[in-house]
């Protein structure tokens, strides 16, 4: 246990210290408070306008950065310390492979976290004190819920990303494939969802297709935040199949954390079975 | 003397290749072992067996008493400590973090680290970052990292590259000290004369075999490699009668140089000493290089 702390502690002081944890956050706080503000562009006003029509426009940007950044900052977690020749001398330490895996997980997670919740819980405290006839109750509700999924995906991204580092044996091939991985859940899936509901739509059935969804955690994500609003079904896409409530919140987040023990626990085998 | 590494008919392949094959040693406490191939003889193949980095597929592999790559083997590195080829460290972390680092994983007092720090001699450079240190800083502060929690076992894989003259001495002072406080030291180097003075014995590996171990008499018996007598004088004009196993090298103005067997070496010199051309005698015995040179050719010419 000791550890996994102090490799988490190394990772997330790494993190502090070249300004990734800085980075992220003001990236996702501007988009926040700069969505909350120009959201309504579209129909002729600007200013803070309502909570459902700002959380969805988050959420569905957030779907396309939270992976990526995740992806980003994890892909080399084994391969760039194998590739810096670190990897050997950590190896030869009283510390198990497990716990160094688990313990750089913590690390990135912690990075992952502090930024998103300070990024979005400033954003948010910006929107409360701009936004007129906002329900506080309402926007923390939301808003909380809306940070801790956001946090979640980051964390399955993180897992899918230690998963292409333990696979791969170069550097570059992990940027690569973590770029694919990207491009598949965040893009792709949805477009083969749509085919697959014009085409098959009928033979799948609803039901079939609702649970497709649960098959890509950036779908339980969208889930998670746009069911509860009245302006998702409009803003969901492909998502509004699953809209009409039959995964409830809790089988969602279920699904999203074993999106991250999957990923990791399949990377973490990997790494114990494989040579130095 | 209780074993601290015992290797038993090791093989390890890998696919397709053989890096060591039936490879069987054992080494005390408190020895320095010199560990002597050319690339690819299996140096760091050995080296990562006994941290057990790797395991064998072959034979069996016994470090103080356990397998390293059994369910002792947490316990088994914190006794160990390693400085391999080429170290490397995090470039954003100063000298004195990445030590810290490494204790903390090997659960090494924090208090420990500004003495080794003075020990190798970066006490000046521990809050630079490791980025801006030379290719000797980096060593030496392998050195350090390897020396955390005062090690049983130090294996050392060309410790002394990129370290200047002074610092190579300070190294082997080292090394002697470890030695005396009961360390096993097992080290690999390519600068055989630098080695010489501090090996109890070498191993002397070639294509993944062992070609031969023991100390350097030992080596020097096995061998039988010819020593080298120069005499002072001149000894241009009398032809001598040499005893048998003496061949005469170079026969000149001010100097004789002889080849002599090491059967021979007693007569040769009573020979000399009797003369009375002689003025002075210098006496050189095979040095590790020769007698690396003479198994690894051997082994070369016998495959």
């Amino acid at each position: 246990m000791n550890a996994i702390l102090t490799v988490a502690g190394k990772e997330f002081r790494d993190g502090l210290r070249n300004r990734w944890v800085l980075a992220i956050a003001l990236v996702l706080g501007l988009l926040a408070v700069g969505i909350a503000y120009f959201g309504a562009a579209a129909s002729g006003a600007v200013g803070f306008t309502s909570l459902s029509t700002t959380i969805v426009s988050l959420a569905s940007l957030a779907v396309f950065l939270i992976p990526l950044i995740a992806l980003m900052l994890a892909y080399d977690a084994v391969i760039g310390e194998q590739e810096q020749g670190t990897l050997l001398l950590l190896l030869t330490y009283p510390l198990s492979r497990t716990s160094l895996l688990l313990g750089k997980f913590l690390g990135h997670g912690l990075i992952l976290a502090t930024a998103t919740v300070t990024g979005f819980g400033v954003a948010g405290l910006v929107i409360s004190i701009g936004a007129e006839d906002i329900v506080l109750g309402e926007l923390v509700r939301s808003l909380g819920l809306f940070i801790l999924s956001a946090v979640l995906l980051g964390w399955v991204f993180v897992a899918l990303a230690y998963l292409v580092s333990v696979l791969v044996s170069e550097k570059s091939r992990a940027a690569g494939l973590a770029l694919v991985l990207w491009f598949l859940f965040v893009l792709v899936f949805d477009l083969v969802l749509l085919a697959l509901l014009v085409g098959a739509g009928e033979r799948i059935g609803r039901e079939g297709l609702t649970y497709l969804l649960l098959l890509n955690p950036t779908e339980c994500f969208r889930l998670l935040n746009l069911t509860g609003f009245p302006a998702a079904q409009t803003a969901a896409g492909v998502t509004s199949v699953a809209a009409d409530g039959a995964l409830r919140p809790a089988a969602l987040l279920t699904s999203l954390l074993a999106w991250i023990a999957v990923p990791l626990a399949l990377a973490v085998w990997r790494f114990r079975n494989r040579h130095a | 003397m209780t074993a601290v590494i015992e290797f038993e008919a090791v093989g390890k392949r890998y696919v397709g290749v053989d890096s060591l094959r039936d490879l069987s040693f054992r080494i005390g406490e408190g020895e320095v072992l010199g560990l002597l191939g050319h690339n690819g003889a299996g140096k760091t193949t050995t080296m990562k067996l006994i941290l057990g980095l790797i395991a064998p597929s072959a034979g069996r592999i016994s470090v103080f008493g356990a397998s390293p790559t059994g369910a002792e083997a947490r316990a088994l590195r914190q006794k160990l400590g390693y400085l391999p080829e080429n170290v490397s460290f995090y470039e954003q972390l100063s000298g004195r973090e990445v030590l810290t680092y490494f204790a903390r994983l090997k659960r090494v007092p924090l208090r420990q680290i500004d003495g080794l720090l003075e020990k190798v001699g970066l006490t000046h450079a521990a809050g630079r970052r490791v980025k801006t240190y030379s290719k000797g800083m980096r060593q030496r502060l392998g050195l350090a990292q390897a020396l955390l929690g005062a090690p049983r076992l130090l294996l050392l894989d060309e410790p002394t590259t990129g370290l200047d003259p002074a610092a190579t001495r300070d190294f082997y002072a080292m090394v002697r000290e470890l030695k005396d406080n009961g360390s096993t030291v097992i080290l690999s180097s390519h600068v055989l004369p630098g080695i010489e003075p501090y090996i109890d014995r070498a191993l002397i590996l070639g294509r993944g075999r062992r070609l031969a171990l023991g100390s350097i008499d030992e080596l020097r018996t096995e061998a039988g490699l010819p020593l080298r007598v120069s005499a002072r004088g001149d000894w241009r004009d009398t032809p001598t009668r040499w005893p048998a196993g003496v061949r005469p090298l170079a026969i000149g103005a001010e100097r004789l140089e002889l080849e002599v067997a090491p059967h021979a070496k007693m007569a040769a010199l009573r020979q000399l000493a009797a003369d009375s051309r002689t003025q002075d005698l210098e006496l050189q015995a095979p040095t590790l290089e020769n007698l690396y040179t003479h198994f690894s050719t051997r082994s070369e010419a016998a495959a």
